[in-house]
C-alpha cells in the first residue's frame, strides 16, 4: 500500500484490510449460501461427500456471512468511526493489527473445521473449544482498542454511533464467553457446562443477542454516522437516538424465549419472551424513523446517489423485520412459523435487507475515502448491484413466506379421524418450487457482490496509479 | 421479601429510570450540547468542501471541540 495513503492522525491500513475483507468474505459466504440453495433444490449437489453435505456447510454459511462478513464490516466501520468522530487516532495500531489477523484465523480456522465435522451443536456458536478462546482474545484485545480510543478522544461528547459500537463489543464478550463455556474432552470436543432446558435457554440468550447486538446495534451504530454522512446533514434527532440506544439494550435482553416456544422451557419465560418481543418494536422503530428522518429535506438525493439508497433501503427491510419479527414472536403465530421457512425468510430479511444492504451502502461511502477518493470508480455499478440487491432480497423472502405458510398449514392439517393429513415429504415436495425462486435471488445477490468486487478493485487500482495524498490538516 | 416482590421494585426501578432518562434526553437544557454532539460526523476537516449549507453552518458554529466541560 503506498504511504501516500496514510492518514496524518488517523490509522486507515486496519480499516482499509477490514473493508476488503468484507467484500471477499461477503462473497464466499453468500456462494456458500447459493450452494446449499441449489442443494435443498438439487440434493445431488452434496456430491453423497460428508464435507460438503448440507448439515456441515449450512452452519459455515452462517459463520461466514455473519462473523466474517458482517464481522469486518464492524470491524472496519467501528474503527473509521471511533477514530473521526472522537479525532484521535486509535489506542494501538500493534493491538489494532492483531485484531485484524486474528479474526482472520478465527475465519480460517471455522473453514476448517465446520467441514470437517467438529462442532459444538450450537447455533451460531459452533466453533469448537479452542477456536472459542482465540475468538474470546481477538474480542477482549478489540474492547481495548475500541474503548481506549474513545477515552482518549478529542471530543467533548461520545458520538452516539460509538455507544452503539461499544454496547456491541461489550455484550458479544459477555455472551460469547458465557454461552461458550464448555468442559474440554479432547483437543476438539467439548461438552457444554449447562445441561437440558437450561442449556437451551442460555443458548438462546446468546442467539437472539447475537442478532440483537452483533446484527443490530452494531450496525446501528454504522447507520448513525454513514447515514448522516452520506446525506449530508446530522441526524434528524439527537435526543431520540439516546433514549433509542438505552431503550433498545435495555430489552433486547429478554427476547430470547421467544426460539423456544411450546418446548420443555417453564411457560412463564416463554411468556415473558413474547412481551418483551413486542415492546421490542417500539425502540426498533424508533432507531429506524430516526434514520429515515435525516432524510427529510434531502430526497431527492435518491435519484442521483444509489449508495444513499442501499443505507435508506436497509432502514426499510430493518423496519419490516422488526415488525415481522414481534408478529412472528406472539405464541399462536409462531405456532404456525416455526420450524418452517418463514424463519429462514424472517432472518434474511434482516441479514440481507438490513445488515448487508447497510454494510454495502456504508463501504461505497467508506471505500473510496480510505483510498484518497470521494467517489468509487463507477457510480453507475452501484446502481445495478443496489437493483440486484434489492430483486434478490424481494425474491428470497417472498419465496420463503409463501414455502413457511405453506409448510405450517399442511403440517397441522388433521384429517376428520384426527390422522394427519398430510406426509411430511408431501410438504417437502411443495416446497420445490420456492426453493428454485430462493435460489435465483441468492444467484442474483451474489452477482452484485461480483460487481461491487469488481468496482472496489477499481477503485484501490485508479487510486495507487494517481498515488494523490489526502490533504493533508492539522 | 419475597421474589415476586423483588422482581416488582425492579421493574418499578427500570420504569423510572427510564422516564428519567427520556425527560433527561428531552429537557431544553441539553439541546445546545445534542447539537454539537450531533455535528460530530461533519467536525473532522477532512471533507468540508462536499457538505450542503445546513450541515456546514452548524458545523462550523462549533468553535471550540474538546474543553466545553473544562
Amino acid at each position: 500500500m503506498s504511504t501516500a495513503l496514510e492518514h496524518p492522525t488517523y490509522n486507515y491500513k486496519v480499516v482499509r484490510q477490514f473493508a476488503i475483507m468484507t467484500v471477499v468474505w461477503g462473497i464466499v459466504g453468500m456462494l456458500l449460501g447459493v450452494i446449499i440453495a441449489a442443494q435443498l433444490v438439487w440434493p445431488q449437489l452434496n456430491l453423497d461427500l460428508p464435507w460438503t453435505s448440507f448439515g456441515r456447510l449450512r452452519p459455515l454459511h452462517t459463520n461466514a456471512v455473519i462473523f466474517a462478513f458482517g464481522g469486518s464490516a464492524l470491524f472496519a466501520t467501528s474503527y473509521y468511526v471511533v477514530q473521526r468522530t472522537c479525532q484521535t487516532r486509535l489506542f494501538s495500531d500493534k493491538l489494532a493489527a492483531f485484531t485484524f489477523w486474528g479474526w482472520q484465523a478465527v475465519i480460517l480456522a471455522a473453514v476448517i473445521t465446520l467441514p470437517l465435522g467438529y462442532t459444538e451443536i450450537k447455533e451460531y456458536a459452533e466453533l469448537e473449544w479452542p477456536i472459542d478462546i482465540l475468538i474470546a482474545v481477538v474480542w477482549v484485545s478489540y474492547a481495548i482498542v475500541f474503548l481506549m480510543t474513545i477515552k482518549q478522544r478529542r471530543t467533548s461528547h461520545i458520538y452516539v454511533a460509538n455507544w452503539f459500537y461499544a454496547a456491541f463489543i461489550l455484550t458479544v464478550a459477555v455472551l460469547h464467553i458465557v454461552n461458550s463455556a464448555a468442559i474440554p474432552v479432547t483437543a476438539m470436543f467439548s461438552v457444554s457446562i449447562y445441561s437440558g432446558a437450561i442449556d437451551a435457554m442460555t443458548q438462546w440468550w446468546y442467539g437472539h443477542n447475537a442478532v440483537g447486538f452483533f446484527l443490530t446495534a452494531g450496525f446501528l451504530g454504522m447507520m448513525y454516522y454513514f447515514v448522516p454522512k452520506q446525506a449530508e446533514r446530522p441526524v434528524y434527532s439527537y435526543r431520540l437516538s439516546i433514549v433509542h440506544f438505552w431503550a433498545l439494550i435495555m430489552v433486547y435482553m429478554w427476547a430470547g424465549p421467544h426460539h423456544l416456544h411450546y418446548t420443555a422451557l417453564p411457560d412463564w419465560a416463554q411468556s415473558l419472551g413474547m412481551i418483551m418481543s413486542i415492546i421490542l418494536l417500539a425502540p426498533s422503530w424508533g432507531g429506524m424513523i430516526n434514520g429515515m428522518m435525516t432524510l427529510s429535506g434531502a430526497w431527492h438525493k435518491l435519484r442521483t446517489d444509489p449508495t444513499l439508497r442501499f443505507l435508506v433501503v436497509a432502514l426499510s427491510f430493518y423496519g419490516m423485520s422488526t415488525f415481522e419479527g414481534p408478529m412472528m414472536a406472539v405464541k399462536t403465530v409462531n405456532a404456525l412459523s416455526h420450524y418452517t421457512d418463514w424463519t429462514i425468510g424472517h432472518v434474511h430479511a434482516g441479514a440481507l435487507g438490513w445488515v448487508a444492504m447497510i454494510t454495502i451502502g456504508s463501504m461505497y461511502h467508506l471505500i473510496p475515502r480510505l483510498f484518497g477518493r470521494t467517489e468509487m470508480f463507477s457510480v453507475k455499478l452501484i446502481a445495478v448491484h443496489f437493483w440486484l440487491a434489492t430483486i434478490g432480497t424481494v425474491l428470497y423472502i417472498a419465496a420463503m413466506w409463501v414455502n413457511g405458510i405453506l409448510q405450517g398449514l399442511m403440517w397441522r392439517a388433521i384429517n376428520p379421524d384426527g390422522t394427519l393429513m398430510y406426509t411430511f415429504i408431501e410438504a417437502v415436495e411443495a416446497s420445490a418450487p420456492g426453493y428454485l425462486v430462493r435460489l435465483v435471488g441468492g444467484v442474483f445477490w451474489v452477482t452484485g457482490m461480483l460487481i461491487m468486487a469488481y468496482n472496489v478493485f477499481m477503485t484501490v487500482k485508479r487510486s495507487e496509479a494517481a498515488r494523490q495524498p489526502i490533504p493533508q490538516t492539522a | 421479601m419475597d421474589i415476586g416482590t423483588v422482581r416488582g421494585i425492579i421493574t418499578a426501578i427500570l420504569l423510572v429510570s427510564f422516564l428519567g432518562l427520556v425527560w433527561w434526553a428531552y429537557s431544553k437544557r441539553r439541546k445546545p450540547d445534542f447539537d454539537e454532539a450531533a455535528n460530530l460526523p461533519f467536525a473532522d476537516e477532512d471533507e468540508r468542501q462536499n457538505r450542503d449549507t445546513r450541515a456546514s453552518n452548524e458545523a462550523d458554529s462549533r468553535q471550540n471541540k474538546g474543553d466545553r466541560n473544562a
